[in-house]
């Protein structure tokens, strides 16, 4: 068996980013990429797109359809690894193929959370909504059966998602969510109230502190939905959004240190030599303004850098990450909204919040502030230059000199020292 | 892949007049007429070049169609992308379905919600021209072409 000079296993945002990575610094040696999933490389969270049939099945492509080709990649789709061997630097998959590999990239994501212990869960009318399958099983359930009445089971970005999409399908929709207000994960609670209004306002019912004890079934189909706290909702479509977790299915037993994820060190190689992880799957060190570590933050951004950065190193150009950082970027029906970095500190007199809010227009924005330097930031309704912010967060700007003009109206480059300015002018090289 | 053109942003020459903002939309515009674009269009076109002002000071900027650029890292459609001919950074419409990430990463501010349409709106170089309108029309050079960066 010969071995690959580059094997990916995965095909999404972190195994573009690796082979864009790749070559940048090599332009010749191939690749070879395996993917479970049958389809050419989509875009993940245009899942909820499709659902709500704001685009059709040609958009949904991350990249135009000579990526492979162009870039010199063997792309062996609709086959499964299974399991990795360090040592002897093999893949194997589930139709008893062994890929052999100089440099291995695992960036095989991550995989819904089912909650176990909800009698009738496994009722057809009940899905997940992660995949280009998911979207697809869903319109062809909805298109089967008329379903009118959906219950999404959890407030988070996915779980928006998903309401979006099916108000936008003309659906009577109840979103549950067990914590006592959605988007807790990225939004305070000002930002929170704020979606939540505005999902109301579209006809969402949005039930904070309770979630689905069991599900109901009539001849053998979905009907409704029992919630802990004794209510029932009539329901024939239910999404499970309760979250995502990395996907170590593929690791385990290969000896490949894990925590939460794949545990990367800041060139997003692994435990073992010559194997990297990036995106979903990846425990990759965290930045500084949210307190480093090493953290699982599965969005795409940091799944495409991650990939990229782990690709240059494969390639052999030595490449630092430097640090994951949470953001997030949702239209809440109508309503844009941006969360960077630490947007809800714990109490204490380490941070400052600077904030303003307009209930009627509506629009928030607020600033978490620690030793001179911004450290989170929430934007609910105005969103222009936004990235300005996410730029003095990611490069640790001492805003002291500046401060107080951070929530004017007009804050903008020009609020910036001359120094700064120039750096962001000159546009080179900077990192997400 | 050739280097982008890049425009050169001069502040000490910014003299505030925003000739540029106004070149940039007439540009854009479909009529491509000064008088047409202003009495029809332009609530539906954003400048891609924003003179920002404060007591003296003042400059225009727009796209820095960064190496590494964030907003390509971080669009999640594919529709941000680097043009392989002349290596500018350049939004597809079509495939921007408006999620505003760009809008979150560019350390710049230099992308915005477009107005008639959910896609981002940056500047495109104007790539059918050799002088994007806001170099040529600057009266100051305070905006001028540089070469290969
Ligand atoms: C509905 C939805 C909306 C989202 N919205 C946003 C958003 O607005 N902004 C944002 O930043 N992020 C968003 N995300 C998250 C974003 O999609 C992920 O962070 C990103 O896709 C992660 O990319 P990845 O490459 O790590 O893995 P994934 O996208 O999870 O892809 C994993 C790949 O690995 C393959 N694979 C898995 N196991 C194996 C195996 N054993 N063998 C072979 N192949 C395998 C899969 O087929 C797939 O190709 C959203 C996600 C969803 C589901």
């Amino acid at each position: 068996m010969s071995a690959a000079p580059y094997l990916i296993v995965g095909n999404s945002a972190a195994a573009v980013g690796c082979i864009e990575g790749i070559r940048s610094v090599d332009r010749e040696r191939p690749v070879i990429l395996l993917s479970r999933e049958p389809y050419r490389v989509y875009s993940r969270p245009l899942v909820s797109y499709l659902l709500a049939g704001k685009i059709t099945d040609e958009r949904m492509f991350y990249r135009p359809p000579d990526f492979y080709e162009r870039n010199g990649v063997e792309a062996i789709l609709g086959v499964t690894a299974v399991s990795i061997v360090p040592s002897r630097k093999v893949v194997e998959t589930a139709d008893g193929r062994a890929f052999g590999f100089e440099k291995l990239l695992i960036a095989t994501g991550g995989r819904p959370v089912i909650p176990g212990d909800v009698p009738g869960i496994d009722a057809p009318g009940v899905f997940t909504l992660t995949s280009w399958d998911d979207a697809r099983a869903i319109k062809a359930h909805i298109a089967g059966n008329g379903a009118r009445e959906a219950l999404v089971v959890g407030g988070g970005l996915i779980g928006l998602k998903a309401v979006e999409a099916l108000v936008a399908v003309g659906m009577k929709v109840t979103m549950v969510e067990l914590s006592d207000r959605i988007l807790s994960a990225t939004f305070d609670r000002a930002a929170s109230d704020l979606a939540r209004e505005t999902l109301e306002r579209a006809g969402v019912a949005v039930r904070c502190g309770t979630t689905v004890a069991r599900m109901e079934k009539r001849g053998g189909m979905l009907a409704g939905a029992e919630l802990r706290d004794g209510s029932s909702v009539p329901c024939s479509l239910a999404i499970i959004a309760i979250g995502v977790l990395p996907d170590l299915s593929l690791v385990e037993g290969s000896g490949i240190r894990t925590d939460r994820g794949i545990l990367v060190d800041d060139t997003l190689r692994t435990s073992a030599p010559d194997i990297y992880a990036a995106g979903d799957v990846a425990q990759a060190p965290a930045a500084e303004a949210i307190g480093g570590g090493r953290k699982c933050i599965p969005i795409l951004p940091n799944a495409y850098r991650q990939g990229f950065v782990a690709g240059q190193n494969m390639a052999g150009r030595k490449r630092t990450y430097r640090g994951a950082m949470p953001m997030n970027a949702v239209d809440v029906l109508g309503l844009p909204t941006i969360s960077v970095g630490l947007t809800d500190p714990p109490e204490g007199s380490e941070y400052e919040i600077l904030s303003a809010l307009d209930r009627e227009a509506p629009w928030y924005k607020k600033l978490v502030l620690k030793g001179g330097r911004i450290v989170g930031a929430v934007f609910a309704g105005r969103i222009d230059r936004a990235g300005i912010i996410t730029g003095l967060i990611r490069d640790r700007a001492d805003i002291s000199g500046f401060r107080d003009l951070l929530l004017s109206g007009d804050f903008g480059l020009i609020s910036l020292p001359a120094e700064y300015r120039k750096h962001i002018v000159s546009g080179a090289g900077i990192e997400v | 892949m050739k280097s982008v053109k890049r425009i050169i942003v001069r502040e000490e020459y910014c003299i505030g007049c925003r000739l540029c903002e106004i070149h940039c939309i007439v540009r854009h515009s479909k009529s491509g007429k000064i008088i047409k674009a202003f009495r029809s269009e332009k609530d539906a076109i954003v400048p891609a070049v924003t003179v920002e002002q404060k007591g003296y000071t003042s400059f225009a900027l727009q796209c820095r169609h960064c190496d590494e650029a964030p907003c390509i890292e971080a669009c999640m459609t594919g529709a941000m992308r680097r043009d392989g001919k002349t290596g500018a950074v350049l939004c597809d419409r079509d495939r921007c379905v408006g999620c505003w990430m760009c809008i979150m990463v560019c350390p710049a501010g230099a992308v915005r919600q477009g107005k008639c349409r959910e896609a981002a709106s940056k500047c495109d170089l104007c790539l059918d021209r050799d002088v994007p309108a806001c170099v040529a029309n600057c009266p100051n050079e305070a905006l001028t072409l540089g070469g290969d960066a």
